[in-house]
C-alpha cells in the first residue's frame, strides 16, 4: 500500500515519514529517543503515563508522542524548557505513589522508572508521598510471579499483554480515581486465577510490580552444600538469550561459554534439557502415530484428535481452565524439563550411583511458568520432587554477575554426560515451529525409512513469526508396517500467543479446522520470547534469537531426535521402548480441568 | 432470591452476547439483586466469553454497580460539598441513629444500606439522597426519618 509522506520538523530538522507515523517513531527516525513507560512495540498505544510528552509549536498543550500521528508541517520539539520542566514533574507524580525502595527492589538496576528518574535527577519529596497512605498487599503465593502493588505506576502494560498477546485477561483494571488499580478477579491471589504464569506481564512490567519469584538464594545454597549432588539443565532458548544479560547483542549463540559459566558456578554435573527434548519427540511422536492408528486402523471413534503438544506449561494452564474438555487431546508427555527431572533422580542417580535424595535438580528456564510446573504435584514421579529449583534465563544472568564471572572471555566447553548429548531438532524447540519441525523429521522418517522432503531438512512453512501457521505433509511410500498411513495428509498447526491458540483451540471446537497435530506455545515467537528472558525482548530481538536457535540447529552434526546416541542408549538400558511401560510412569503425566476465572 | 443465571439468559435475549452487553446485563442483575458477588460476574463472563477480571473490573468501576452484599434499598446521601453546607451531616447522623449502621454498612435484616455519594445534580435542592433510584431533595432530619420509616414498613 503506497502511503503518502508527511513533512514535519523535530528539534528543527525536517524529516518525512508515511502518514500515521507516530511522532515517537519519527524522532526515532532523526535519532532522538523520547522516554516512555507505558509504550511497548508489542501492545496497542495507551497514552496514559505522559512521559513522553513534547511541544507541538502552536499546539494548545503538550503532546503524548506514542500516541499522536504526525500531520504535515508540525513542528515537534522534544527537548524544550517547557518539556524538560513537564516531564520532569510528570516522573516526580508517577514517583510519589510508587514505592521507591529502590536499593531493596528486585528489580534495581532494571527499571525503566528508576532510569528515568536518574536520567532527570529529579528531587526528593517534591510531592507528598502518598505509598504510606496506602495498604500495602503483596501477592506472593504463586510459585512464579510476585505482584506488588506499591510499586506499580498503573501503565497497564501488563493487562494490554495478558489480553492482546494471551487472551487471557487475569489481569485487568479496577475501581477508579486514585482506588484504580491493576487486579486480578475479585483481587484474588494470581495462583488461584486463570493466570498461565506464563510471564509476559513480567516481562513488559517497566518497574518492580510484577517480577519473577526467584530461587536463586535456594540454588547457592544447593550448590554450597557438600552433600548435595547438583544437577543444571538449560533449556534450548536459554543459550541464545543469556547473552542480552551480560553485555552481547541479542541474537548471540553463546551455549559453549554458558556450560564453561555453570561449571564454574559450582554445579556438579552441567547437562541439557535438549537431551530430553529430543526423547519428548520418540515419546511423542509415537504418541501421534499410536492415535493415528486407533483412528485409522481399529476405527476408533473415542481416540482423541487432534493432538497437541505439551511441553509448554502456559498453554498446559491455559487449556485446563479455557478448555477443559479439550484435555484428552494434550499430548501426555511431560515437558523436557519435567522428563529430565524424573529421569535425573533415577536412571541417571542409578547410572552416578546416587541416591535420587541426594540430587538436586535446577533448570535454566526462558519461562516463569516452568516454576509452577515444577511444582505441581503430578511432578514426583522420582518419588521425590523431579525438579527442585527453576531459574529464569534473566536469574541466571545475575548468578553469573554475583559470581564474578568475565563472562566475555570464558572458553567453550561441552555438556556432561550422561544426559549432555542432544541434536539440532531439540535445539529449535525454543522457536515457534520447532516441536512440529523436530517431530516431522522424525515421525516421517520412522514411517516412510526416508527423511522428510525439505531441502536440508529445514520446515520451513512452519517456521516464523506468523500467528498461526499451517502445514500439510503428505505421507507417500510407507514401510510395511505403517501402511495404513499411505496416501495420507498430515495435517499440522502452529500456534504461539495463547491468543492465537485460542483462536486455533475455537476453530476445532466449531469443526471449523481439521488437523492431526497442533504445536502451541504460549509466548510469542516459542520459549525465545519467553516472559523469563531478558528484558526487553521485542519484536526485532525475538527474531534475532530465532535466527540464532536456526544456526546452531544447522550447524549441529546430528539433526533428528531418533539419532541421539544417549537416546538410544537410555531406550536400551533403561526405558525398553517409546510409550512403554516405565515410559509411561516417568515421563507422561495428566491434566487437571479447572475453573474459568 | 433472585435467579441470576434466568437475568442472564434473558439479558442476553435482548443485549446479545457482545462485549457491549456487559453493561447493561450488569445492571439488569444489579436491579433485581442490589448487587453482584462473584459467581454472579462468572455466569456473566461466561455468557460473553469474557475474562472475569475483565466483569470484574468493569464493575467495580461503577459506585451504582455495587460488588458486596446491599440491603434491599440502598440509601446514598449526597457528600459533596453543595449538600455539606446545607447540612448533610446531621442527615446521615439521624439515619445511622434511626437504622443502627454506620455508613458503608447494612441493617441486619439486610432491608438497609447507607453510603454516600458524590454530587448527584441537586446542589440547589440540598441535602439531598438518593433510596435506591428515587430521589428525596430538601431533606432535614426529621423528614429523612419520616421517609425511611415510610420504607420500612414495605
Amino acid at each position: 500500500m503506497n502511503k503518502y509522506l508527511v513533512n514535519l520538523t523535530i528539534n528543527d530538522i525536517p524529516v518525512s515519514v508515511p502518514e500515521g507515523t507516530t511522532i515517537l517513531d519519527a524522532a526515532k527516525n532523526l535519532d532522538f529517543r523520547i522516554p516512555t513507560l507505558c509504550h511497548h512495540e508489542d501492545l496497542c498505544v495507551a497514552g496514559n503515563c505522559r512521559v513522553c510528552v513534547v511541544e507541538q509549536i502552536g499546539g494548545k498543550a503538550l503532546t503524548a508522542a506514542c500516541a499522536t500521528p504526525v500531520s504535515e508541517g508540525m513542528q515537534i520539539h522534544t527537548n524544550s524548557a517547557l518539556v524538560r520542566t513537564a516531564r520532569k514533574t510528570i516522573i516526580e507524580l508517577l514517583l510519589s505513589e510508587h514505592n521507591s525502595d529502590c536499593t531493596k527492589c528486585y528489580k534495581n538496576g532494571n527499571c525503566e522508572l528508576q532510569s528515568l528518574a536518574h536520567e532527570y535527577r529529579v528531587g526528593d519529596h517534591v510531592f507528598i508521598d502518598l505509598v504510606g497512605t496506602r495498604k500495602r498487599v503483596i501477592d506472593n503465593l504463586s510459585p512464579s510471579i510476585i505482584k506488588d502493588d506499591s510499586k506499580c505506576i498503573r501503565c497497564q502494560r501488563c493487562v494490554r499483554t495478558c489480553s492482546e498477546l494471551q487472551g487471557v485477561s487475569a489481569l485487568a483494571v479496577a475501581n477508579k480515581g486514585d482506588h484504580m488499580k491493576i487486579s486480578t478477579f475479585f483481587d484474588r491471589p494470581l495462583v488461584e486465577v486463570v493466570c498461565t504464569n506464563c510471564g509476559q506481564c513480567v516481562n513488559r512490567c517497566p518497574v518492580g510490580a510484577l517480577v519473577e519469584k526467584t530461587y536463586v538464594e535456594e540454588v547457592w545454597d544447593a550448590i554450597n552444600n557438600p552433600n548435595v549432588h547438583v544437577v543444571v539443565q538449560t533449556a534450548p532458548a536459554v543459550r541464545v538469550a543469556i547473552g542480552e544479560e551480560l553485555g552481547y547483542d541479542a541474537g548471540e549463540r553463546l551455549t559453549g561459554k554458558m556450560v564453561t559459566a555453570l561449571k564454574r558456578l559450582g554445579f556438579d554435573s552441567v547437562l541439557d534439557t535438549d537431551f530430553t527434548a529430543d526423547l519428548t519427540i520418540l515419546e511423542e511422536g509415537t504418541e501421534l502415530l499410536t492415535r493415528l492408528k486407533r483412528a485409522l486402523v481399529d476405527k476408533d471413534t473415542t481416540v482423541a484428535l487432534p493432538m497437541t503438544t505439551s511441553c509448554s506449561p502456559g498453554w498446559i494452564k491455559f487449556i485446563e481452565h479455557t478448555f477443559p474438555e479439550f484435555l484428552p487431546n494434550v499430548s501426555t508427555c511431560k515437558s523436557p524439563q519435567q522428563m529430565f527431572g524424573a529421569l535425573a533422580k533415577t536412571y541417571y542417580a542409578q547410572k552416578k550411583g546416587l541416591k535420587a535424595q541426594d540430587i538436586c535438580v535446577v533448570s535454566i528456564m526462558p519461562c516463569t511458568a516452568k516454576k509452577y510446573e515444577a511444582n505441581r504435584p503430578e511432578m514426583r514421579s522420582s518419588g521425590y520432587k523431579d525438579v527442585n529449583y527453576v531459574l529464569t534465563t534473566r536469574e541466571l544472568g545475575m548468578m553469573i554477575k554475583q559470581a564474578g564471572i568475565n563472562f566475555q572471555n570464558l572458553e567453550d566447553s561441552h555438556y556432561d554426560s550422561i544426559m549432555g548429548e542432544s541434536t539440532g531438532a531439540a535445539v529449535i524447540f525454543g522457536a515457534t515451529g520447532g516441536v512440529m519441525e523436530a517431530a516431522l523429521r522424525t515421525v516421517y522418517e520412522v514411517v516412510t525409512g526416508r527423511e522428510v522432503p525439505f531441502t536440508n531438512l529445514n520446515i520451513v512453512p512452519v517456521r516464523g513469526m506468523e500467528g498461526v501457521k499451517e502445514a500439510k505433509v503428505k505421507i507417500e511410500g510407507c514401510l510395511p508396517e505403517w501402511s495404513f498411513l499411505e496416501g495420507i495428509e498430515v495435517s499440522c498447526a502452529v500456534a504461539h500467543s495463547l491468543v492465537n491458540a485460542r483462536d486455533v483451540m475455537q476453530a476445532v471446537k466449531d469443526g471449523r479446522a481439521h488437523y492431526h497435530f497442533i504445536e502451541v506455545m504460549a509466548c510469542p515467537g516459542g520459549c525465545l520470547g519467553g516472559g523469563g528472558q531478558p528484558i526487553p525482548t521485542n519484536n526485532e530481538i525475538r527474531n534475532k534469537r530465532a535466527a540464532a536457535i536456526y544456526e546452531e540447529d544447522a550447524g549441529l552434526p546430528l539433526r533428528k531426535s531418533h539419532e541421539n546416541p544417549e537416546v538410544k542408549m537410555i531406550y536400551e538400558e533403561f526405558l525398553g521402548a517409546p510409550n512403554s511401560h516405565k515410559s509411561h510412569a516417568l515421563l507422561h503425566t495428566h491434566y487437571i480441568p479447572r475453573k474459568r476465572y | 432470591m433472585a435467579d441470576v443465571q434466568q437475568i442472564i439468559n434473558d439479558a442476553t435475549k435482548v443485549y446479545g452476547k457482545e462485549r457491549k452487553a456487559l453493561m447493561p446485563i450488569l445492571q439488569a442483575v444489579v436491579k433485581e439483586k442490589n448487587y453482584l458477588d462473584d459467581q454472579d460476574m462468572i455466569s456473566i463472563a461466561k455468557a460473553l466469553d469474557l475474562s472475569a477480571a475483565e466483569v470484574f473490573g468493569t464493575a467495580s468501576f461503577y459506585t451504582f454497580l455495587d460488588t458486596v452484599p446491599r440491603g434491599k434499598f440502598v440509601i446514598r446521601v449526597c457528600k459533596t460539598i453543595s449538600c455539606h453546607m446545607a447540612g448533610k451531616d446531621a442527615i446521615i447522623q439521624a439515619i445511622e441513629q434511626l437504622l443502627k449502621i454506620k455508613i458503608g454498612e447494612t441493617t441486619v435484616d439486610k432491608q438497609f444500606t447507607l453510603l454516600t455519594a458524590n454530587c448527584l445534580g441537586w446542589c440547589h435542592k440540598g441535602p439531598v439522597m438518593l433510596i435506591n433510584d428515587e430521589v428525596f431533595p430538601e431533606l432535614t432530619s426529621q423528614k429523612a426519618v419520616e421517609i425511611i420509616t415510610k420504607y420500612r414498613g414495605e
